[in-house]
């Protein structure tokens, strides 16, 4: 069984103004340990999408299900990180990475051992006790990761976590965020306007319509390399993102 | 021989860049603290030798020779039960004000309709001079301290739960969707979130309070009172004791301005508990 199962999900947006139609029959499965690229022109309703996974925003119509109950947001399923890190500034890091598990009531020794491990594992040890405003863009998207993945969340939302970030530090903290996902075998859900990005991280891109979205290709990316700065650097990575490109834009 | 044993000396002379400007900054501050008694001092000096001179009338403007000489004369016991009047009116208002406000603020916040219904009427508060409700509150909760504490909270609260309700309102929404995604409760969205983000809103809410705290009270013992340094003043406005008038102001302005330091000592404490530059 696939670990997301989106099926025949409407979405419509009722605003005092207007009906707004954002998704139409969209099913999507992912399974577990797959890295997913949501792509499509801007304004689609990817991120409405995302906001539905994570439990949200309740279907119009159809199901949204994690290991085939349907998701809530207090189940603690999904871990979402947003375009920029909201780090909270007056938290010690330790203390931002911990901020899951305390609202979730989960937090306790075993819990707190695993969200440090995971900070001195991924070279944010020696900045425990430093404050976000200490911390470098791309240290803080790091630190932003192990705070969604502290509470080990069954599946991941990256909702264009690099775009607040600069050009240079992006390749890097993408090769990061990439690197921790696989290591620590997470299910990904990532969106993105970028291509490049989407075809140098993902196992599968699903390229969407415009308003309102549903699901137009699908496809399996077979670049064989570990990171995505490799991936970028595959002849078969320019075929790629010239297929998706065409896409998107047709 | 001159010239090398002179050129090292003359070498540790020479300042680095560094220690120019730091000698330049401190010389600056030094400069400003001592113009700044200068000013004092001069504005005393010409009131004193006004007077003295026959160039105003003393009666009527009092001076600082006559000042001191009252604050010299005055029932020092008298002038503490004065002083204790005004200062518990204005702390057990700021406090309440500032409580008070805050929660109606945290309450607004959470139920949406509430906040709806009672923005207009929160809105003519704001704009109504809480002064004229005097007679009103005077009537309602009896002539004396009690009247002057209610003024005091009357004209705090409303700025203080309209600049508290406003931060509560500006919190990034990022940060909301964030501890929504992870199943927040609203409760919980309150104590992680908009009360810890709001810190330096509320601190300086308290400042503007301290100031206002003072205004009410002070009218309010205008309005009504038997004790207090508003009384003293309106006291010796009546029988025409000016001196008394500038004497209890000059203690109310040392008063206000210890009770200010107060809460900037406190704003100074919570940015650096809180990290903020």
């Amino acid at each position: 069984m696939a670990l997301l199962e989106i099926s025949h999900a409407d979405i419509i947006y009722q605003t005092e103004k207007s009906e707004t139609e954002a998704v139409r029959d969209l099913t999507l499965s992912v399974d577990e340990g797959e890295f997913i690229a949501l792509v499509g022109p801007s304004g689609c309703g990817k991120t409405t999408l995302l906001s539905m996974i994570a439990g949200l925003l309740a279907p119009t119509n159809g199901t949204v299900a994690i290991d085939g109950t349907p998701v809530v947001a207090s189940s603690g399923n999904v871990g979402y990180m947003l375009q920029r890190d909201n780090l909270f500034e007056w938290r010690t890091i330790e203390s931002n990475v911990l901020l899951g598990l305390s609202v979730q009531k989960k937090l306790n020794d075993e819990s707190r051992k695993y969200a440090l491990d995971m900070l001195d594992k991924y070279g944010l040890g020696e900045f425990k006790a430093a404050y976000p405003t200490q911390l470098s863009g791309g240290m803080r998207q790091r630190a932003a990761l192990i705070r969604t993945l502290a509470f080990k969340p069954r599946l991941l939302l990256l909702d264009e976590p690099f775009s607040a970030v600069d050009f240079q530090t992006r390749m890097t903290v993408c090769d990061d965020v990439h690197s921790i996902i696989k290591h620590e075998k997470k299910t990904a859900v990532l969106v993105t306007h970028d291509i490049a990005e989407a075809v140098s991280m993902a196992d599968r891109i699903v390229v969407l319509t415009a308003r309102p979205a549903t699901v137009k290709t699908v496809f399996d990316i077979d670049i064989d390399a570990p990171t995505p700065l490799k991936r970028r650097e595959n002849p078969r990575f320019s075929y790629w993102f010239d297929r998706v490109w065409k896409e998107v834009t047709l | 021989m001159k010239t090398n044993k002179g050129l090292p000396c003359r070498m540790t002379k020479v300042k680095t860049p560094r220690q120019t400007y730091l000698a330049k900054r401190r010389n600056d501050k030094i400069i400003v603290i001592l113009l700044r008694i200068g000013v004092l001092a001069f504005f005393i000096g010409l009131w004193e030798l006004a007077a003295e001179l026959g160039w105003i009338d003393p009666f009527i403007t009092s001076c600082p020779s006559r000042i001191a000489k009252t604050l010299s004369e005055i029932d020092m016991a008298d002038l503490f039960t004065h002083i204790a009047y005004t200062l518990i009116e204005c702390i057990i208002g700021f406090f309440v004000a500032s409580g008070l406000g805050i929660l109606i603020a945290v309450l607004l916040w959470r139920f949406t309709r509430l906040r709806r219904v009672l923005e207009p009427y929160i809105v003519v508060l704001n704009a109504l001079p809480k002064i004229a409700l005097g007679p009103i509150i005077i009537i309602w909760v009896g002539a004396g301290a009690q009247a002057i504490i209610v003024m005091t909270v009357l004209i705090c609260i409303i700025v203080t739960v309209i600049s508290v309700l406003n931060g509560f309102m500006s919190v990034d929404e990022g940060k909301i969707l964030l501890l929504r995604s992870m199943g927040a409760t609203r409760f919980q969205i309150l104590t992680k979130l908009i009360i810890p983000a709001n810190v330096p809103a509320l601190v300086n809410m308290l400042k503007i309070n301290v100031g206002l705290a003072w205004v009410g009270t002070i009218m309010g013992e205008y309005l009504v009172s038997t004790a207090g340094l508003g009384y003293l003043i309106i006291y010796g406005s009546q029988v025409f004791k000016m001196d008394l008038v500038m004497a209890s102001t000059v203690v109310l302005c040392i008063l206000a301005t210890v009770m200010y330091l107060a809460v900037a000592g406190v704003e100074r404490l919570t940015k650096k508990r809180y990290h903020i530059d």
